[in-house]
């Protein structure tokens, strides 16, 4: 399936739990509430036209301080200024937020069978940062649910072993958080440095 | 009356010396990309062998000098301070790559800036990664320091480091 009937099938069988999608320079987008995640997921995964048998990746992003600093210029190497760069228009511009919430939980989803891969982006509110773990359906998901937990603070209901994966179990707070302080240190010995 | 002694210890010193410089056991703590010029160093092209410390000893009791080889994070601190521990006197440590010297490109909240915050140094060898024709200066210069060094081991306390533990 392409990009775009991807986008269809999802949005036809759940209606209520899309709230936007894109395609995006041939890769397929689908943002979701999340209440319905487990739900959809499952469908993904067990439908014969879908069979999203490997989940690539899982991972997450912190939106807050998103947009709030004029994003730098890239250059090649030879210098000239390159897309995405301010001066020059894109031809297929990024369509911008999913959601006004705080972080966004992103998916992907490849499938094996058909040779196809979705995108899923579920937003997660600062107030209740949580969401269903999909361990049921990926065993894989464990680890990655577990970093999300450690560096971004999202925790995962229905999670096997929910601990920090990356940082030492002393650690406080979330490292990738925005505002999680650049310079703040938390050795186990030695001095602050 | 001729007093032998002060003859006879110095002799024994320089004897000492000369034998521990080129026997030395290493101890290699490898985590990170650092590693691949360690063992550029310790194959035959190089030939770390040729001083005398080719014999990497995987426990930190049967070691003399601890090749600290790469980034070390703050989880991983005491770990590297317990294998530093274990290590029987005299010993000695080379901080390899610019990141155990002063944390290199890093600055965040995951890693050491420099192994010298956790144990003393006795060489410093940077470079991300450093040549292996650095490396090697660094082991003859902390053969140097060895070959120089009282036969109990002792050394002056080293130097605290500014803007860390002095102020």
């Amino acid at each position: 399936m392409n990009s775009s009937s991807l986008i269809e099938c999802v949005r036809d069988r759940f209606p209520d739990a899309v709230s936007a999608s894109h395609t995006y320079r041939g890769d397929a987008t689908v943002v979701l509430r999340g209440k319905s995640l487990l739900e959809v997921a499952g469908f993904l995964k067990e439908d014969p036209a879908m069979r999203m048998n490997f989940l690539m990746d899982l991972t997450a992003v912190d939106y807050s301080t998103f947009g709030k600093r004029p994003a730098p210029a890239f250059f090649a190497s030879s210098g000239v200024a390159m897309s995405p760069s301010p001066q020059i228009p894109d031809k297929d511009p990024w369509p911008g937020l999913p959601d006004p919430s705080r972080f966004a939980v992103v998916y992907h989803f490849y499938s094996m069978t058909h040779k196809h891969r979705l995108r899923l982006v579920v937003p997660v509110e600062e107030a209740a940062p949580e969401l269903d773990s999909l361990t049921s359906l990926w065993p894989g998901a464990d680890w990655l649910e577990r970093e999300v937990w450690d560096m971004f603070g999202i925790a995962f209901r229905g999670h096997p072993d929910l601990k920090r994966i990356l940082m030492y179990e002393e650690f406080e707070g979330h490292p990738l958080r925005k505002d999680y302080p650049v310079n703040r240190r938390q050795p186990l010995i030695g001095p602050v440095n | 009356m001729r007093d032998d002694t002060s003859f006879l210890t110095s002799r024994l010193e320089k004897a000492i010396g000369w034998a521990r410089k080129y026997s030395i056991f290493q101890y290699p703590f490898v985590t990170a990309c650092c590693g691949m010029e360690y063992m550029a160093t310790a194959c035959s092209h190089y030939d770390v062998d040729r001083f005398g410390a080719g014999f990497p000893r995987f426990s930190p009791r049967q070691a003399d000098v601890l090749f600290v080889v790469g980034t070390i994070s703050h989880k991983l601190a005491p770990v590297l301070k317990r294998i530093h521990d274990q290590m029987a006197e005299p010993k000695w440590v080379v901080a390899f790559g610019v990141c155990t010297c002063t944390g290199g490109f890093y600055d965040n909240y995951a890693t050491v800036m420099g192994i010298d915050t956790i144990m003393p140094v006795d060489v410093y060898i940077p470079g991300c990664p450093p040549r292996p024709e650095m490396v090697l200066d660094g082991l003859m210069k902390l053969q140097d320091k060895i070959m120089h060094q009282s036969t109990t081991g002792k050394r002056s306390a080293p130097e605290p480091r500014p803007g860390i533990n002095g102020a």
